[in-house]
C-alpha cells in the first residue's frame, strides 16, 4: 500500500529529559526513522577537574535528579577504587538497603506515574484520579515509602547527603530500622494487591520482540545492584571492573545523530529486563511469583516488559532489604567513623547497576587527591543504539495502523527503557552530515 | 474564589531533580490542585497548553535556542518563578565558567567537529535572570518541598512569599547540631541563605552553599563563628567550588 505520513514527537512526555521521535513514511516506504536527543549537554566530566576526592560525589550526584543514590554510589566506589578505601560490613549493607530504596522510588514512580496512564488511555497520573484514584493512591503510598526509606539511610531522596568517601556520616537508628521493616512489610502486602490491578491491564503493553544482547552486573552472591562482574547474555562474565570500555563500546553511526554503544551486536540493552534476563533465578520467590503473574521468563525479548520487570525488582527490593535490616539489628548497628585513604594518586573505577541499568564513574586523582581525569557511562546512553533499532524493527509491523496509534506505540516503546536524558547529556547528537 | 491560576512547569539543563521534589509532595500535590491547575507539565504529564499565568522554570541556559524557548515562556506568563539552583543562579552547571565553551567540549567530545551544530552551539551557563526577568525564586539544590508549597501558596493567592535572609547557621543552632567547623569540616552556612532548615549540617555534611550567598553585611550575626575559626569572609568565599561560582551576593528581590 502506498501512505504518506510523518509522527514527529517533540519532547517525549513522561520520561527525564527532552527526546524527539521522527519518522518520516513516504509511499509506505520509511524515509526516515530517529530517536534523537536534543537535550543541552552539560559537561560534567570536564566540571569534575581539579575538584577535591570529597566533592566528586555532591557533584556527581547532581547528573541525575531520579538516581542521585546510583551516581553517588557509583562516584564513591570509583573514589575510593582509587584511594585504596575498604569500606566496613555495615557500610556495604547500608549501601545495599540504600541502592534499594533507589530502586524502588525509581520502579514505582516509572510503573505508575509515567507507564500506567499508557495502560488506562490517561494523559497522566493526575487524569487517572477520576476512574482509578484507589490504584493511584496505593502507587503514592509506595511511592512514599520509598522516598522515605531513601531520606532515612541518605539523608535525602534527591541528592543524598549521608553517603561519604569511606563510609556514612550519619547512620539509622535500630528503632528507626525496626520502623521501617514494619513498613516494607505493609509495602509488600500493597504490591501483593496493585501487581494483578497492572496484570488486568497489562495487554495494552504491545506484544513485539527483537532479539538482542544483555549487560548488567552479577554475583555468585546475590541478585546483582550493588556489585558484582559485568556480565553479557551473548558472553557471560567479564571480571576485570576496570576495562569496561572493552565491553561497553561507543560509535558514532553517520546517519543519526545520536551515539551508540554496542558490544557482541549492533546494540544492547540495560536495566531492569537485563537484570531479570541475566540473575532471575536469584530474585526472592516473592518475585519470582510477580513474574510469573505476568508470565515473564528469562529470557524475554519484549522490551515493553521491562516495566514488568521492574515491578517483580520492586518486589525483590522490599524482601531483600527486610532481610539486610534484620541482618543490621542482629549484628548490632554502630557510627562508624569513615575509613580513610590508603593513597592519594591513582584510578580508580566504580560500577553499580541502577535502576535503569549498569553504571560506570572512572576518575583519576593526582598526589593531592584532586581530580585530573573523569569519565562516566551512563544507562540511558548504553539504551539509545537498542531503541533506534527496536524502532527500526517494529514501524514495518505497526505502519499499517492509524497514525495516533504509531505515534502512542512509538512513544511507550521509548518510556519502557525508562530513559534518563538529563544523565545522558554528555554524549549527545552529534550530527555527521 | 476567582478562578484558578493556571500553571506549567518547564526545564532547560539540569538533573529535573526539583521537579521530581514537586512529584515527591505526593497527596499534597492534590492539596496545590486545590489552589492551582497544572496545564503544562512535561516530566509527569502529556497534556500540554501554552495558555498559562505561572511559568515555574527550572533549569540553566546553555545555547541560542534555550535562549529563544526560554523568551517564548516568558512572554505566554504573566508570572515567572525560577526553581531551584540551576535555575536561580546556575547552579553547579556554573562550574565550567572558569573554562571557555570549545574547551570543555574538546574535554568532553574529544575532537570530533561539532561546529554549526545547534545542540552543541553553548556559550557560558547563565541563570534565568540573566536572560529574562524573573519574578519569583525557589532556592536549593534540590528545592525544599515545604518552601515550594509555601512560595506557590502565596503565589497564586496574590502574596509576596516570604524568603529568609539569614544564613543557614541560623536554623543550624535551632536544630542544636555541633557546628561542623567543630568537627574539622568546612561549612557554607556562615554566608549562605537560609531556608533549608540546614538540613545538610542536620546529616553532619558541611552546607555547599546551593541556596546562594546572603548579604556580606548579614554575615554579622555569625561573627563569631568566623572570628573563632580566624576565617574572613574571602576565606570562606574561596571554599565555593560547587556552587556560587564568578557570583557576588544575592540581591533580596531574588
Amino acid at each position: 500500500m502506498s501512505k504518506d505520513f510523518s509522527v514527529h514527537v517533540e519532547h517525549v512526555t513522561r520520561v527525564e529529559g527532552h527526546g524527539n521521535i521522527i519518522l518520516d513514511v513516504k509511499n509506505g516506504k520509511i524515509e526516515k526513522l530517529q530517536w534523537s536527543i536534543v537535550e543541552a549537554p552539560r559537561f560534567f566530566e570536564a566540571m569534575l577537574r581539579g575538584q577535591h576526592y570529597n566533592e566528586l560525589r555532591p557533584i556527581t550526584s547532581r547528573i541525575c535528579g531520579i538516581c542521585s543514590i546510583g551516581h553517588s554510589l557509583a562516584s564513591l566506589k570509583a573514589t575510593e577504587d582509587a584511594l585504596g578505601i575498604k569500606i566496613t560490613n555495615q557500610t556495604t549493607t547500608l549501601r545495599r538497603l540504600a541502592i534499594h530504596a533507589e530502586n524502588m522510588q525509581s520502579h514505582i514512580l516509572h510503573i505508575g506515574y509515567l507507564v500506567a496512564p499508557d495502560l488506562v488511555g490517561a494523559g497522566s497520573v493526575f487524569s487517572m484520579l477520576g476512574k482509578h484514584k484507589d490504584t493511584v493512591l496505593k502507587i503514592v503510598k509506595l511511592h512514599r515509602l520509598a522516598n522515605e526509606m531513601s531520606d532515612l539511610i541518605c539523608g535525602r531522596t534527591i541528592h543524598p547527603i549521608r553517603l561519604i568517601v569511606g563510609g556514612f556520616s550519619l547512620i539509622p537508628t535500630e528503632k528507626q530500622l525496626i520502623e521501617l521493616k514494619k513498613r516494607l512489610l505493609e509495602a509488600q502486602e500493597l504490591t501483593e494487591e496493585l501487581a494483578p490491578i497492572i496484570q488486568s491491564v497489562a495487554g495494552a503493553l504491545p506484544s513485539f520482540s527483537r532479539e538482542t544482547e544483555y549487560i548488567g552486573l552479577t554475583s555468585n552472591e546475590e541478585y546483582a545492584l550493588y556489585q558484582g562482574d559485568i556480565a553479557s547474555t551473548d558472553t557471560g562474565r567479564h571480571p576485570a571492573h576496570r576495562e569496561y570500555k572493552e565491553i561497553m563500546q561507543e560509535y558514532i553511526v553517520p546517519h543519526s545523530t545520536a551515539k551508540y554503544a554496542k558490544h557482541a551486536r549492533e546494540s544492547y540493552m540495560v536495566g531492569a529486563l537485563a537484570r531479570f534476563n541475566l540473575n532471575s533465578k536469584q530474585l526472592h520467590p516473592v518475585a519470582q511469583e510477580v513474574a510469573n503473574l505476568f508470565k515473564l521468563k528469562a529470557i524475554n525479548y519484549n522490551p515493553y516488559m521491562n516495566t514488568i520487570a521492574q515491578l517483580v525488582e520492586f518486589s525483590h527490593s522490599i524482601q531483600d532489604s527486610i532481610y539486610l535490616i534484620d541482618t543490621l539489628v542482629d549484628q548490632g548497628i554502630k557510627q562508624e567513623k569513615p575509613v580513610k585513604p590508603m593513597k592519594k594518586a591513582g584510578r580508580g573505577v566504580g560500577i553499580v547497576d541502577v535502576p535503569r541499568g549498569i553504571l560506570v564513574h572512572d576518575y583519576t586523582l593526582n598526589s593531592k587527591g584532586y581530580c585530573t581525569k573523569a569519565n562516566c557511562i551512563i544507562p540511558t546512553n548504553q539504551n539509545h543504539a537498542n531503541i533506534q533499532k527496536d524502532m527500526e524493527k517494529l514501524v514495518p509491523e505497526i505502519i499499517n495502523r492509524p497514525q495516533k496509534e504509531i505515534e502512542l506505540t512509538l512513544e511507550m516503546l521509548v518510556r519502557a527503557y525508562d530513559p534518563c536524558i538529563s544523565c545522558s547529556t554528555h554524549y549527545l547528537d552529534v550530527s555527521f552530515k | 474564589m476567582k478562578q484558578k491560576p493556571r500553571v506549567a512547569v518547564f526545564d532547560f539543563a539540569d538533573c529535573e531533580g526539583c521537579e521530581l521534589e514537586i512529584a515527591d509532595l505526593e497527596e499534597e500535590v492534590l492539596d496545590l490542585l486545590e489552589i492551582a491547575d497544572v496545564v503544562s507539565f512535561r516530566e509527569v504529564m502529556k497534556e500540554h497548553s501554552d495558555d498559562y499565568d505561572i511559568a515555574i522554570v527550572e533549569g540553566s541556559i546553555m545555547r541560542p535556542m534555550d535562549e529563544k524557548r526560554l523568551r517564548s515562556i516568558r512572554n505566554h506568563a504573566k508570572i515567572l518563578v525560577a526553581l531551584g539552583a540551576c535555575a536561580t543562579m546556575g547552579g553547579v552547571n556554573k562550574i565550567r565558567n572558569q573554562w571557555m565553551p570549545d574547551e570543555v567540549i574538546k574535554e568532553v567530545y574529544g575532537d570530533t567537529n561539532l561546529k554549526g551544530n545547534e545542540l552543541f552551539d553553548v556559550f557560558q551557563t547563565k541563570a534565568l535572570n540573566e536572560v529574562v526577568p524573573v519574578d519569583y525564586y525557589v532556592h536549593g539544590c534540590p528545592i525544599d518541598r515545604d518552601e515550594f508549597k509555601s512560595v506557590i501558596t502565596a503565589i497564586a493567592l496574590g502574596k509576596k512569599p516570604d524568603i529568609p535572609r539569614y544564613p543557614v547557621c541560623v536554623e543550624c543552632k535551632k536544630n542544636e547540631n555541633i557546628c561542623q567547623f567543630e568537627l574539622g569540616s568546612f561549612c557554607l552556612g556562615p554566608i549562605t541563605r537560609a531556608g533549608c532548615k540546614a538540613i545538610c549540617p542536620t546529616h553532619n555534611s558541611p552546607c555547599e552553599g546551593c541556596r546562594g550567598l546572603i548579604k556580606k553585611a548579614e554575615t554579622d550575626c555569625v561573627k563569631e563563628v568566623l572570628e573563632r575559626y580566624k576565617l574572613s569572609y574571602e576565606d570562606i568565599r574561596r571554599r565555593c567550588t560547587m556552587y556560587n561560582y564568578g557570583r557576588k551576593e544575592c540581591s533580596y528581590d531574588e
